[in-house]
């Protein structure tokens, strides 16, 4: 399953970034994403899960909120490094985190690092260091909300 | 001058502005780790935006579709090469800048 | 539009470069040089557009991949001192 996968979608890509649709290169392209598949396909998908549609609608919800979370986080940067008094008060944090996936904690790091004031240093078994940035402390109710959604993401079934 | 190259324009002009303020930031703020803030936040979403605005300029083609990917693939990986560095820092054991410190 | 903006990205590249130059620990030149990175995947879109080559954008695409992957690497290097 992880093979065809890794095939199809090796594939895909090749056909989209040449353009060209001649048969000797279809060939070349069938016959490169066979071998890159037999190689990495256990690297590219880890352990095939059936996800359901739900969680996908949950994932593409998800999106428009963190560009949101991002565009705030951008203005508050902005705001920081525009003024000559320089409003910060650094922190490193560590906070608790119940997500055990590979997905679920790549999600949350990278999450973290793009919402407003933090930035991931360590993730470790069931606990992140965060660098917090900002006057006002924060840090940890934010971080429980985008915990919250990634959960629902994940789902409980098939953790 | 058409509409399109407008709004485009916009977003080109908005995203300059972001890395602009991600330099500026990366040679003013004290320590490394407040510079990852500056350079992990606002070089992504300006390049996003700059991208955004490229892709609104040339329609819907191959191009374009190209360029998605580019976004995409930065939106995945500036995080994660910040979150190198920072954990990079740690374990070689750079302290943070405090407040206190400096009065 | 695209020339201005080419200029803009080419003088931000100036400061960090500046940061590069001074910076008084290793991550900071590794992070300085992420950042020249991504801006010249910028800028080399934009020359694509300036100059009418599209098959620039391969090359952006390319430098993408190669600069995250460098960055990792050279982290790596810095941090345990071999590569494997």
């Amino acid at each position: 399953m992880s093979f065809i996968i890794t095939f199809l979608s090796v594939l895909i890509f090749w056909i989209l970034l040449s353009g060209e649709f001649s048969g000797l290169l279809l060939g070349f392209a069938v016959l490169y994403s066979l071998l890159v598949a037999y190689f990495t396909h256990d690297l590219f998908v880890e352990k095939f899960r059936g996800y359901k549609i739900r969680q996908f609608v949950k994932f593409l919800l998800y999106i428009p909120w963190l560009l949101w979370q991002i565009i705030i986080a951008n203005v508050q940067i902005v705001r920081i490094v525009i003024d000559p008094k320089m409003p910060i008060d650094p922190e490193m944090v560590y906070c608790k985190t119940s997500l055990k996936t590979d997905l679920g904690l790549t999600l949350l790091g990278n999450s973290i690092t793009l919402t407003p004031g933090t930035v991931t240093v360590d993730i470790g078994d069931g606990e992140i260091l965060v660098h917090g940035i900002g006057e006002d402390h924060k840090l940890a109710i934010i971080d429980q909300e985008i915990e919250k959604k990634i959960i629902e993401i994940e789902g409980t079934d098939n953790v | 001058m058409d509409i399109i190259t407008i709004i485009s324009g916009i977003f080109i002009f908005a995203g300059c502005f972001f890395i602009v303020i991600a330099s500026i930031g990366v040679l003013r703020l004290p320590d490394f780790y407040t510079r990852l803030h500056a350079a992990g936040k606002a070089d992504t979403l300006g390049q996003g935006l700059i991208f955004l605005g490229l892709i609104i300029y040339e329609g819907f083609n191959l191009i374009s579709l190209k360029m998605l990917f580019i976004v995409i693939f930065i939106f995945i990986a500036n995080p994660t090469a910040t979150h190198a560095a920072a954990k990079a820092a740690f374990i070689s054991g750079l302290k943070p800048w405090r407040k206190k410190d400096d009065n | 539009m695209f020339n201005t903006a080419a200029i803009i990205i080419i003088l931000a590249s100036a400061i960090v470069l500046f940061r590069a130059i001074k910076g008084p620990t290793v991550f900071d030149r590794i992070l300085s040089v992420n950042l020249l990175g991504t801006k010249t995947v910028v800028i080399l879109a934009l020359i694509g557009y300036i100059f009418e080559r599209p098959h620039f954008m391969d090359l952006a695409l390319v430098y993408a991949l190669i600069n995250f992957i460098g960055t990792v690497a050279l982290l790596r290097y810095v941090d345990k001192g071999r590569l494997d």
